[in-house]
């Protein structure tokens, strides 16, 4: 099967090893990604208010490509993309005259018919390929690594988008169990990372951070495992700078999901990136011996 | 006495519509601030409310009883959308709505609550690039 996919701005820059580590496994699973052609930005935050249709027009632009190109679904990786397509995607199917504002508006796109649908990869993973059929692939289960999963807000929030339950979702959980690491659960995994803040209030964000992933070591946690990019990059570099501000404190290494898949899988680890990290991702690896096993 | 200390914007010179806020700020979000019980299950969950000058149920009250400073609180700046507390309304109020609302009160005036010219290359650099999308979609008009 061609999975057709929406990268957005920061898959391009500073989350390449999500991207790298993804294409890895779709590869090893047998089935095609093709970029989709003459991408823009999602905008990243949806808009909030009634009469703001303008800041739909970004990700509707995006969907009339996918469109265009022949095909009904788009798959994305990144969380706030996901989130912000599939809610103009909905609300142009709940208000058409909105859509024919729209429509009408962008003059030199195609009008959009509401036939795409917009995956989340974990989605595609979970439904589309099945966590029993993953599991028959792993070759270097996470054997003896204790994992807290971390899901934020875009995954979950507003309930109409979310790929899972709201409240006590499992997505994660399961990835988990399929490689077979130790599940480590948290009341603080579906509370925002600080977002945006990370910006303007580092020490708001580094907070956040020590307040998440604290209550996770507390209870035996080696390591975080989540899905966005701005999580990865609050948690860890935030996370890091928290070791200043709170004694006897020690941030554990966050990992994507795509990582520890694509490890488990016993892919080549040059498709994880794990470089690109603040707080060494490869030490916790190498300590619980999920490394030595090397693909036959 | 009034919770909110801050001085952001001036609001007796900054030209509000006419009438009571909770009208614009309704007309804005397409909430009913009304329905509001005061049951404070946005302010349990919200993440940011230690931070904050008005917790999120305290920002309907004041909205409602038509106290203006309501636009110079902490706290619309604060909330981050993560939509926790629209998940959890019993009374289904949509109170990240409510947030953006006030935000766009004062960013439809032309006033940007971030300077852009105050980021420092390094970090501009270094941040992952959504994170900046994000902040001038919530912060400049």
């Amino acid at each position: 099967m061609k999975l057709l996919y929406y990268p957005g701005c920061t898959l391009k820059t500073s989350a390449k090893n999500l991207e790298k580590s993804a294409f890895a496994i779709i590869e090893k699973l047998g089935h095609e990604v093709e970029e989709m052609e003459d991408w823009n930005c999602c905008g990243v935050a949806s808009s909030l208010t009634d009469d703001d249709l303008m800041h739909h027009l970004a990700p509707l632009r995006n969907l009339i490509h996918v469109q265009d190109q022949g095909e009904e679904k788009i798959v994305t990786l990144c969380d706030m993309c996901y989130n912000t397509l599939k809610q103009t995607n909905l609300r142009m199917k709940e208000k058409p005259d909105d859509l024919e504002t729209l429509n009408l508006f962008m003059d030199r796109e195609n009008d959009y018919k509401g036939t795409v649908k917009v995956l989340h990869f974990l989605e595609f993973l979970r439904d589309e390929i099945g966590f029993n059929a993953l599991k028959k692939m792993v070759k270097n289960p996470l054997k003896g690594m204790k994992i807290m999963p971390y899901y934020g807000c875009m995954l979950l929030r507003p309930r109409e988008v979310a790929i899972d339950d709201a409240e006590e979702p499992t997505i994660l959980k399961d990835v988990l169990k399929t490689l077979g690491a130790e599940v480590i659960d948290n009341p603080f995994k579906i509370e925002c990372c600080g977002s945006y803040h990370t910006i303007e209030e580092k020490k708001l964000v580094s907070d956040r951070a020590h307040r998440i992933s604290k209550f996770a070591v507390e209870r035996g946690s080696d390591a975080i495992v989540l899905s966005c990019p701005l999580c990865r990059f609050n948690l860890d570099v935030r996370g890091k700078e928290a070791e200043k501000l709170y004694n006897n404190y020690k941030q554990v290494p966050v990992y994507y999901y795509t990582q520890l898949i694509a490890v488990a899988l016993g892919l080549d680890p040059k498709n994880c990136g794990f470089d690109n990290h603040a707080v060494d991702p490869i030490l916790l690896l190498k300590k619980k011996g999920v490394f030595e096993k090397k693909e036959d | 006495m009034s919770k909110v200390t801050e001085k952001f914007v001036d609001i007796n010179s900054m030209n509000l519509k006419k009438g009571e806020l909770v009208k614009e700020v309704e007309e804005l979000c397409g909430e009913n601030l009304f329905g509001c019980y005061q049951c404070g299950t946005c302010s349990a969950g919200c993440p940011f409310v230690d931070d904050m000058d008005l917790s999120p149920d305290e920002v309907i009250r004041y909205v409602i009883l038509d106290r203006k400073e309501v636009l110079n609180s902490k706290t619309i700046w604060l909330c981050a959308a993560c939509y926790t507390c629209a998940e959890r309304c019993p009374r289904n109020i949509n109170i990240t709505k409510i947030m953006e609302a006030l935000r766009q009160i004062i960013l439809r005036k032309n006033i940007d609550r971030t300077l852009l010219t105050k980021i420092a290359k390094e970090e501009k650099e270094t941040i992952p690039q959504l994170a900046f999308v994000c902040l001038f979609r919530k912060n400049v008009g």
